[in-house]
C-alpha cells in the first residue's frame, strides 16, 4: 500500500482548505450521512450545545462509520445526555482519576521501563505489534484493577478487537470483546474483588443497582474507546522522537516539558478523528441548516489545526505554552480515559528519553482513513524501528 | 509570598502562601478539591476554573483570547472566571480569595 506523507512522522492536514472555505465536509454512511463540523469554534459550540445535538440517541449512531447495525447495548456514559450522563459520569469519575495517585504511576513506570527494555534488548522491532499494543493493554490492567496477565488475553486479539481498518465494524470481532466482558461479569457476580468490573456492580444510579446490561455498556467503552486512540498515539509519538532525535535529546535534558509535550502530541496526532451528534430539532451550524433528527460531527483533528487559534498548527511545536486542543474532545463528554491516556504517554516520553540514545524507522505502511472528500492519516499498521541503546544507562 | 484562599464547592477553606508558579499548580499542589490541572497547565482542560472574588478582579485581570473561548459557553461562567493555569502568582495577587468553579 502507498504511503503517501513525505515522512513517517508527517500527518498532513487533509481538511484545511474545506475548514477555511466552507467550514464543514460531507460524508455518507449507509444511507444516514454526516455534516462534519471542522472549525474549533464550532466543535467547541456543538459539542456543549446538548440539548440541540444528542448523544442520547440510537446505540452506536453517533459513532461514525454507524453501529446501529450491529450493537445494541448502549455505551455508558458516552451514548446518554444530561441529566442521566452527569449521574452516571460522576459515578465513574474517581474510578478513572486513579492514575493520579503515586502507586498507580510507580506501577505503570515499572510496566514500561520493562518493555523499553526488552525492545532496547531486541534492536528492531514492528512498534505496533510488539510495542503499542503491549504496552496499552499491559497499562489498561491498571486501570481495571485486574492482573497483568489478563493483557496476555486482549493482546491476542490483535489491534482491531473492534474495527477492521477503518471499515464497519467486524461484528464476529467485537462478538469476542462482548463474550470476553461477559464472562468477567459472570466471575466478578460470582466472586467480588477490588476491579472494576466488581465495583460497578455495587454501584447505584437512578435509584437501583446497576444492571448487568449498563455495566457492559460501561466496560465495552472501556476496552473499545481507550484501545486504537492509545496505540495510535504511542506509535506516532514514537515515530515523531525517532525522527526528531534532538527533542529526544531535549526530554533528557529537560524532562519537566513531558506533559507540554503529551499534549501537543495529542494535538497533533488526535488519535480520534471525529465523532457524531444527532440534531434534536431542526437547526442550523456554521450558516449550514441541519435538519431535524440527521448526524453531525465534531471533528476533532481538523480544529486541532484550527490557524485562527494555533500558531503553526501543521507543525509540532514540543513546548507549546498555550494549547487548548480538542484531541479529548470538549465540554460534559470529553475523555474519561485522559489521565490515564496522559500518564501511559508520559511515562512512555520519559522512559524512551532515559534509556534510548536514538530510534531509527526502517519500513512502515502507513494506515489512512478515508472520510468522503478527505484521506486522513491517523497512525500505522505497522512501522519497523531500530532502539539505540543510552550507553551510561545499562 | 502571597497568602491565597481556596473555597472549594463543598465550601472548605484553604490559605496557603506562594511566590511564584501558577494558581492551578498552587491548587494541585494543595490538593484543593476540584482543582485537577488534568492538561498540565496548557489551558485546554478548564479543571482549573476559578471564580475571582470580585474586589480582586481588577488586580489578577481579565483572561486572554484563548482563555476567553476555552470559557465561553462554560455553565458556570461569570465575569469574575479565571482559569487557574492562566493566573501568575505575584506579590500583587496577597490576599486573594478564589471560589472553586463547578
Ligand atoms: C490518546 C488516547 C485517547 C484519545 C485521543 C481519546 C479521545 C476521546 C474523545 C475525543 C472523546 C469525546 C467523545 C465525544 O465527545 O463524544 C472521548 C471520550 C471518552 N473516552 Fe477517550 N480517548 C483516549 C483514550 C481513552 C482511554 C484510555 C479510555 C479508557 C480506557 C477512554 C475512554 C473514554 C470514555 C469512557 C469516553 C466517554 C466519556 C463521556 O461520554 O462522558 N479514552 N475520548
Ligand atoms: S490546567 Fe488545563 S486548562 Fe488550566
Amino acid at each position: 500500500m502507498d504511503n503517501y506523507s513525505d515522512k513517517a512522522s508527517t500527518f498532513p492536514d487533509p481538511f484545511g482548505l474545506a475548514r477555511e472555505t466552507r467550514g464543514f465536509g460531507e460524508v455518507e454512511d449507509q444511507n444516514d450521512p454526516v455534516l462534519m463540523l471542522l472549525r474549533l469554534k464550532d466543535v467547541r459550540k456543538t459539542a456543549r450545545d446538548w440539548q440541540s445535538f444528542r448523544s442520547g440517541v440510537t446505540p452506536g449512531r453517533i459513532v461514525v462509520p454507524s453501529e446501529v447495525s450491529i450493537r445494541q447495548t448502549r455505551q455508558i456514559p458516552f451514548e446518554m445526555d444530561p441529566p442521566e450522563h452527569t449521574e452516571y459520569r460522576a459515578l465513574l469519575e474517581s474510578w478513572f482519576r486513579r492514575p493520579q495517585q503515586p502507586d498507580y504511576q510507580i506501577a505503570l513506570a515499572g510496566l514500561v521501563s520493562e518493555l523499553i527494555k526488552s525492545v532496547v534488548q531486541k534492536g528492531t522491532v514492528e512498534v505496533v505489534s510488539e510495542l503499542a499494543l503491549r504496552l496499552q493493554s499491559q497499562a489498561l490492567t491498571l486501570l481495571l484493577n485486574v492482573p497483568l496477565a489478563e493483557a496476555e488475553t486482549w493482546i491476542g486479539w490483535g489491534t482491531h478487537v473492534f474495527r477492521s481498518e477503518g471499515e464497519a465494524l467486524d461484528s464476529q470481532k467485537a462478538s469476542i470483546l462482548y463474550d470476553y466482558i461477559d464472562q468477567q461479569i459472570d466471575k466478578a457476580l460470582q466472586q467480588p474483588g477490588e476491579d472494576l468490573y466488581s465495583v460497578l456492580l455495587a454501584s447505584r444510579a437512578q435509584g437501583r443497582t446497576l444492571t448487568r446490561e449498563e455495566v457492559s455498556g460501561v466496560m465495552i467503552l472501556t476496552f473499545a474507546g481507550g484501545r486504537d486512540t492509545v496505540i495510535n498515539a504511542i506509535t506516532n509519538s514514537i515515530a515523531y522522537l525517532a525522527e526528531h532525535p534532538h527533542q529526544l535529546e531535549r526530554l533528557r535534558r529537560e524532562p519537566e516539558t513531558a506533559g507540554k509535550a503529551v499534549e501537543e502530541l495529542i494535538r497533533y496526532f488526535s488519535p480520534l478523528t471525529h465523532m457524531g451528534r444527532v440534531a434534536a430539532t431542526d437547526t442550523e451550524v456554521c450558516s449550514h441548516a441541519v435538519r431535524a433528527d440527521s448526524r453531525v460531527s465534531l471533528c476533532w483533528a481538523s480544529a486541532n489545526r484550527d490557524a485562527s487559534t494555533f500558531e503553526n498548527p501543521n507543525e509540532v511545536v514540543l513546548d507549546r505554552a498555550l494549547n487548548p486542543h480538542v484531541g479529548f474532545g470538549f465540554g460534559h463528554h470529553n475523555c474519561l480515559g485522559a489521565t490515564h491516556a496522559r500518564l501511559v504517554l508520559k511515562t512512555l516520553l520519559t522512559t524512551l528519553a532515559s534509556r534510548v540514545s536514538t530510534m531509527e524507522i526502517h519500513e512502515y505502511e502507513e494506515n489512512n482513513e478515508d472520510w468522503g472528500e478527505f484521506r486522513r492519516k491517523v497512525g500505522f499498521h505497522r512501522i519497523q524501528v531500530k532502539f539505540n541503546p543510552l550507553q551510561q544507562n545499562n | 509570598m502571597a497568602k491565597i484562599t481556596f473555597i472549594t464547592r463543598e465550601n472548605e477553606t484553604i490559605t496557603t502562601e506562594a511566590a511564584a508558579g501558577t494558581i492551578m499548580e498552587l491548587g494541585v499542589r494543595q490538593g484543593v478539591r476540584g482543582i485537577d490541572g488534568d492538561c498540565g497547565g496548557v489551558c485546554s482542560c478548564a479543571t482549573c476554573h476559578v471564580h475571582v472574588a470580585p474586589e480582586y478582579m481588577a488586580i489578577v485581570g481579565p483572561p486572554g483570547d484563548i482563555e476567553s473561548d476555552m470559557l465561553e459557553l462554560n455553565d458556570n461562567v461569570t465575569e469574575y472566571s479565571r482559569l487557574g493555569c492562566q493566573v501568575q502568582i505575584t506579590e500583587d495577587l496577597d490576599g486573594l480569595v478564589l471560589h472553586v468553579a463547578r
